[in-house]
């Protein structure tokens, strides 16, 4: 375990740690202001963050809108995770060549990510990390893009000051404080940050910013923001462990209510930090001589997904919902030892018709009469 | 797993032979870096892939001692095993496995097998059946289920006759449908099922459509044979074949790693739900 830096960073001195991030050589990308929502992009320095703004989340609607505050980070999270950083939504895994002699020649197309740095991520979205790892990280060949493009990750995490009305990670007991899996965190005030280390190269950055230490009042100011961060949540789920709790009731009458509202759009699925299906297809060259194989990010809504001769073995809206929401609240304790939900929300916020599963869950865990 | 799953190489037809009309056999030997030897295990798959169109899920059916090849039986059912079909000697696939975890046969050892299958259901058991019979005094009695809906669905006739020839082997057929010319008999490949005794030296390694499979464990159950006894190789849809798409997902299961082939006792609570 490292040892915790601690120092205050006011908030004239922000752009020295985007500034000591390029030094070291990385690609930095912090939250930015785009179509309408907030999503990591390349900056230069703070003033491309979403200063003076605050979001407006509720099931099926995300706004945002000028805010008196003169933070940067008094918004909850936008539609977008780490997981397109480290999970590329369409990458090609090999090209295949056919030589003049008919031989077949396969080539791996492993990407050379530049380093890459990350200021303002949430709790959340680290836990949603975390489980990311145990998933593509693991075995003797993990996922050969995702591994590259963790290898040389620096986090900067933010406490969350402001979740939204859709956020519950209190519940699922993710945030809103960042607990780990980050070099640095940053507690935001008016005045400044303050800033802890998480990490050996976390420790270095902060010996370099060499900052003062936090004064008490700032630390205990802190306290406070994230005990009334705590209490603003009001969504919350019914247990952090579902295991066989839905996986049981499979045929539950309430799965056919979701399904009635349910498009299977996949919304849900894309905007889901820890959803990690792909499915694979070929590109092949007009000239006949090569192809690319390349995948892309799938969902458990379409038909294809369970497509298996001579049809998809979900055929039904009902048996997918079912198979996405058991399959996070259940069959991830079994698959990964925790369930597959971080509390982020983003899944309600971004659902077209507005459905907040954390309101079906009583329903689907009781009677099937409602009693 | 011993390969990279995640880069293909490259193997050459051999020989292609057709087992019915839309069913046809590939003997395909590996290219490129062959200190790399491919081994395998009974029920294990392979992803194999045409260029240009992409790969399926094939298992294997031949014997692993043989080292110098391997064969997939294949039936056409899309663009892929399409153009499998038209492809001959000297044309190349890729091949990225084998994958799955593969029959207990190590475990079974000395047992008496019976094997239950329906239509090409058959191909994983197949590399079964080459298995015991080329180890013929490691194993006890063997008996060999197989129902088919309609008698021309039937392939392998001539192997199967052949097996029953073999001392402790007895080979069972059976057709949905019946028909003129139709020697076996007539109905699901359950009623075959009374042809065999179950005892406590008795195994049973089933495949085809998962009604068929359940309606069997029900009937091998009945007759006293112990959970823990019988195997199913199931399908789902793959395409990593590794343990990352997410497809082949059944309950808490990723198939292609933890199956396709499951003690029954450990998948019953996932088997006979629709939709799953």
């Amino acid at each position: 375990m490292t040892e915790e830096s601690r120092g205050f960073l006011e908030r004239g001195r922000f752009r020295e740690l985007f500034d000591r991030l390029v030094l070291r050589g990385y690609q930095t990308m912090a939250p930015v202001v785009r179509d309408g929502t907030i999503l990591y992009e390349e900056v230069s320095g703070p003033e491309d963050l979403p200063r003076g703004l605050r979001d407006l989340q509720s099931p099926g609607s995300y706004r945002l809108e000028a805010a008196e505050s003169g933070r940067f980070f008094a918004w909850a999270n936008g539609p977008q995770a780490l997981k397109p950083l480290l999970f590329a939504p369409r990458e090609i895994l090999w090209e295949t060549r056919r030589e003049s002699d008919g031989a077949l020649s396969f080539s791996s197309s492993t990407p050379s990510p530049r380093p890459l740095a990350v200021i303002g991520i949430r709790a959340c979205d680290l836990s949603a990390l975390a489980l990311s790892d145990r998933h593509f990280g693991k075995g003797p060949f993990p996922d050969p893009g995702y591994a590259l493009r963790r290898r040389d990750l620096f986090l900067v995490a933010v406490d969350c000051s402001h979740p939204a009305n859709t956020c519950f990670c209190v519940s699922t007991g993710d945030g809103p404080e960042a607990q780990s899996g980050f070099d640095l965190a940053l507690g935001e005030l008016d005045s400044g940050f303050l800033v802890r280390s998480g990490s050996e190269k976390g420790r270095e950055l902060l010996r370099e910013l060499s900052l003062p230490p936090p004064e008490p009042s700032m630390e205990e100011a802190l306290k406070r923001q994230a005990d009334q961060a705590r209490s603003s949540q009001t969504r919350r789920l019914p247990s952090r462990n579902l295991r066989n709790a839905l996986a049981s009731r499979p045929d539950h009458p309430h799965w056919n209510n979701l399904a009635a509202r349910c498009l299977s759009c996949g919304n849900c699925t894309s905007v889901c930090p820890t959803c990690f299906c792909f499915s694979e297809r070929e590109e092949p060259a007009l000239d006949g001589h090569s192809s690319l194989h390349l995948r892309e990010w799938d969902s458990c809504f379409t038909a294809g997904h369970s497509y298996i001769h001579p049809g998809p073995l979900r055929g039904e809206t009902r048996f997918r919902y079912r198979q996405w929401l058991t399959h996070k609240l259940d069959y991830w304790h079994d698959q990964y030892g925790r369930s597959g939900c971080v509390g982020c929300g983003r899944c309600l916020s971004w659902c077209p018709v507005g459905i907040d599963f954390t309101e079906d869950l009583p329903l689907l865990l009781g009677e099937p009469d409602g009693h | 797993m011993d390969t990279d799953p995640h880069i293909p190489r490259a193997a050459i037809i051999r020989d292609r032979i057709q087992e019915a009309p839309t069913v046809f056999t590939l003997r395909l030997e590996p290219e490129g870096d062959t200190s790399v030897p491919f081994r395998f295990t009974p029920g294990q798959f392979n992803m194999v892939g045409v260029m240009g169109l992409g790969e399926v899920p094939l298992s294997i059916v031949s014997d692993p001692s043989d080292l110098d090849f391997f064969d997939h039986t294949v039936r056409i059912v899309g663009r892929v095993t399409g153009a499998m079909a038209r492809m001959g000697p000297g044309d190349r696939v890729s091949i990225r496995g084998p994958f799955g975890n593969g029959w207990p046969m190590d475990a079974t050892r000395g047992r008496d097998i019976v094997l239950v299958s329906g239509g090409l259901g058959c191909a994983p058991l197949v590399s079964v059946v080459n298995y015991v019979v080329r180890r013929r005094e490691d194993f006890g009695a063997l008996t060999v289920l197989h129902g088919v809906k309609n008698p021309r669905d039937l392939f392998w006739k001539e192997r199967f006759s052949r097996l029953n020839g073999i001392g402790g082997t007895r080979v069972f057929l059976t057709s949905d449908t019946g028909g003129s010319g139709w020697e076996g008999a007539v109905g699901p490949v359950t009623n075959l099922i009374e042809n065999i005794s179950v005892t406590k030296k008795t195994t049973a390694k089933i495949c085809g459509p998962e009604p068929m499979m359940i309606a069997t464990v029900r009937k091998l159950l009945d007759q006293g044979l112990a959970e823990e006894d019988l195997w199913v190789s199931l399908e789902r849809n793959m395409q990593c074949a590794a343990g990352f798409c997410g497809h082949c997902q059944l309950g808490e299961m990723f198939v292609c790693k933890s199956g396709p082939v499951f003690r029954y006792s450990e998948i019953k609570n996932r088997l006979g739900i629709r939709g799953l």
